[in-house]
């Protein structure tokens, strides 16, 4: 296109590579000395060791004893679970935030602006740990719990939240109920006899939800038991300190997003759409979000993969993520400082690029519905 | 017709901006808070909701907080013990460097601020000379007064280094460092050497996809494993390092964004005037780009100044560090509000400050184009 690189220039490029691969090489003996100094090896066997510690939450059955490639699929559910609630209520509350931000009330659009300017402006590190120490922290012990909606209950252990516990019925139904909810936004783009099914399909999810309705045995409350809350599930004090700093920190951003890309949507759009005769309501969701939506994607996209990374700053309130179990204590106690370190920037990286693959995905179709 | 309709509007504009300050305070009044029924349910849902949150929160921080005194005893009211803050902000500010030579940070915060206004200014006139300034003769003065050892100044390990001070230093060492090897990653990136723009897209993907703590850890616990046998490096370097390579992909990004805003008939041109690539680069696309990229520059410096704090995970002693190590004090527990409420507002005065300075630039540099 300008000017072609000169050959010298072309053989320089293999100078630059020759000196990167003779550091690793330096690098890598030097560390194969260190690493022989101490009598060990490097690998990934000690995956199959078996552990002496207990991880405080989890989501798939873990006992003491179970090995470190178990301890790893339950820190990966850990973190990803985090990751998971932390988007989907980041997204939420940006998206109101944003809203608000554009609104004609005065108040409205200044609360969301000294929101934003607060929260972007203070380390994510500051915050998780203020919802942590200074408000989970000084909430009161199990016997004075806070009653909240629903039968949950809040303490300083955490929130306990009533369960859904499943009859003998529920082991066919819920699965029934799961393929139906999945099976839903594919049913949505069908068409019977020339005619899309449209938002037909959520028939399907509410007899989804009627199966899973059905299934239900009986409900079981957290209550008071000696000193302690017995039944019902326990959400414990490190996953919401962890799960509020998180969201809200990237809510001030997608906020921010969301102002910019409804106002990228041009004038002339919105005013045809009300010349047309639509409603308020219906240009806002028919013609300017979904405009405003193709403009947000990219960003969002960036902002998701900061939202996992961050799960990493579990490790400051001892949420039993990835990092702080990996980076803590298996490390501590293996001593294979490159192969955890290694494992850790692998999976991050795999996650995020799975993520942003699927954003990808998603950022494609919609541009293609539009056009 | 067109007479009357210049009537019709006059009388119009005459409604709107009636004569009195009062009358037009109601105007305003009406117009953004009570617009329409919604407007107002969502004013009066506001100010409830102000109601609600704003006198206990006055009443702790203002009315019924103590700040004199020196011990805990002296905390006798219900609000907020801002004492436990004054007695601790030598501690806050400067760590555990020896008191009786806070002067020299003292002397070194004057300086940069010195040479930053002259470089944060519009139209000063040899801006790029105090941009040197800032960058060779400041960090040797700043090294020689905070480590000392030389010319009568007593030696003062980084292990003592701490607060606010080190959240500063680390932030000026990682920003003078990655901006110069961000703008090298980003011509590489947009390189036609084939190798070059490999290695300089694999570098800034690996850095962006992985999270700063592991960076961080990888510097202070993989780092040693990597040196010949007694060669060690300072913790602090370690991490500083660590910062700077970590950034230099953030930075490469945002210089990217703004080199693809010059127009590539610059480049063209002087390419035709026959200056070599690095020249074009240097002298013609660069100083553009720049111009272009300062806001986004300055975000990345107000991320990676909150980023900062966390070098407290892997045991350093910034201002976060020493809120926690304040707290630990048995004779002042029980203060993690006040704790961490100061430090969330001292960091908030200085990014609000960087990014009110990043918009204004972005105004000025949209208003000029």
């Amino acid at each position: 296109m300008i000017r072609r690189p000169s050959p010298r220039s072309r053989a320089a490029q293999w100078l630059l590579l020759a000196a990167g691969v003779a550091v690793a090489w330096y690098l890598g003996s030097q560390a194969a000395v260190n690493i022989g100094r101490r009598h060990a090896t490097f690998g990934f066997g000690f995956l199959a060791d078996s552990t002496n510690f207990d991880i405080p939450f989890r989501l798939i059955p873990w006992e003491v004893g179970d090995t470190y490639g178990r301890a790893l699929l339950v820190c990966v559910l850990n973190t990803l679970l985090v990751s998971a609630l932390s988007i989907v209520a980041a997204t939420l509350l940006g998206l109101m935030v944003g809203i608000m931000r554009l609104s004609a009330n005065w108040l409205v659009r200044n609360v969301a602006l000294g929101f934003i300017e607060l929260v972007r402006n203070t380390p994510q590190l500051v915050q998780i740990i203020f919802w942590y120490v200074a408000v989970l922290q000084t909430l009161p012990g199990p016997r004075q719990s806070i009653p909240l909606p629903a039968g949950s209950l809040l303490n300083v252990r955490g929130l306990y939240l009533p369960s859904l516990e499943p009859g003998a019925a529920a082991t066919t139904l819920w699965p029934i109920a799961g393929i139906l909810l999945i099976a839903t936004p594919f049913v949505w783009r069908l068409t019977w006899r020339g005619l899309p099914l449209g938002s037909r399909a959520l028939l399907l999810a509410l007899l989804a939800i009627v199966l899973y309705v059905i299934g239900i045995d009986h409900i079981d409350y957290p209550q008071l038991r000696g000193f302690n809350i017995a039944g019902g599930i326990q959400v414990i004090p490190e996953l919401i300190a962890l799960w509020a700093g998180l969201s809200i920190y990237a809510s001030a951003f997608i906020a921010e997003i969301v102002r910019a890309a409804i106002l990228s949507v041009h004038k002339g759009q919105r005013e045809a759409a009300l010349s047309l005769g639509l409603r308020p309501r219906q240009v806002l969701s028919k013609v300017v979000l979904p405009q405003a939506l193709r403009v947000m994607i990219p960003p969002l996209t960036s902002q998701y993969l900061n939202i996992i990374k961050s799960s990493s700053l579990g490790a400051a309130v001892a949420y039993p993520e990835l990092f702080q179990i990996f980076a803590g204590t298996v490390l501590q106690q293996t001593a294979r400082e490159i192969e955890t370190m290694f494992l850790l920037m692998a999976i991050f990286l795999s996650i995020n690029l799975a993520t942003s693959a699927l954003m990808n995905w998603y950022n494609r179709r919609i541009a293609l519905v539009g056009r | 017709m067109s007479e009357a309709t210049a009537g019709q509007r006059l009388t119009v504009r005459r409604n709107f901006e009636p004569g009195t300050p009062g009358a037009r305070i109601i105007e305003w009044t009406r117009r953004n808070l009570f617009g329409s029924a919604l407007n107002t349910l969502l004013t009066i849902l506001v100010l409830a909701l102000a109601a609600l949150i704003l006198p206990p929160l006055i009443r702790w921080g203002v009315t019924q907080a103590t700040l004199h005194g020196t011990t805990r005893a002296d905390c006798t009211g219900d609000g907020a013990c801002w004492t436990f803050i004054r007695v601790r902000l030598p501690l806050f500010f400067y760590g555990r460097y020896p008191p009786s030579d806070y002067w020299r940070v003292d002397l070194v915060a004057i300086l940069l601020v010195a040479c930053c206004v002259p470089v944060l200014r519009e139209r000063m006139t040899h801006r790029w000379l105090w941009v040197i300034l800032l960058l060779t003769l400041f960090p040797a003065l700043a090294a020689v007064l905070l480590w000392g050892g030389i010319f009568g100044l007593d030696y003062v390990d980084t292990t003592l280094w701490g607060g606010l001070m080190l959240d500063f230093i680390v932030a000026f060492v990682t920003v003078a460092g990655s901006l110069p090897l961000g703008i090298l990653l980003a011509l590489g990136r947009r390189s036609q050497l084939p190798i070059v723009r490999t290695l300089s897209m694999g570098y800034i993907e690996l850095w962006r996809g992985v999270p700063l703590l592991t960076v961080l850890f990888i510097s202070a616990v993989l780092v040693p494993l990597f040196l010949p046998q007694g060669v060690s490096v300072d913790r602090l370097l370690r991490a500083m390092a660590a910062l700077v390579l970590f950034n230099a992909a953030y930075m490469a990004e945002v210089v990217r964004g703004g080199l693809q805003g010059v127009d590539h008939g610059q480049e063209e041109a002087a390419h035709t005037l026959g200056l070599h690539w690095w020249h074009v680069q240097a002298f013609v696309v660069l100083p553009q780009a720049l111009r272009i990229a300062v806001p986004g520059i300055i975000n990345t410096v107000v991320d990676l100044f909150k980023d900062t704090t966390l070098v407290t995970i892997i045991g350093l002693f910034d201002l976060l560090g020493a809120v926690e190590q304040a707290l630990k004090d048995p004779a002042w527990l029980g203060f993690a509000k006040e704790g961490y409420a100061f430090a969330a507002l001292i960091f908030f005065v200085c990014c609000y400050a960087m990014s009110a300075y990043g918009r204004s630039m972005e105004r000025r540099l949209s208003r000029d184009q």
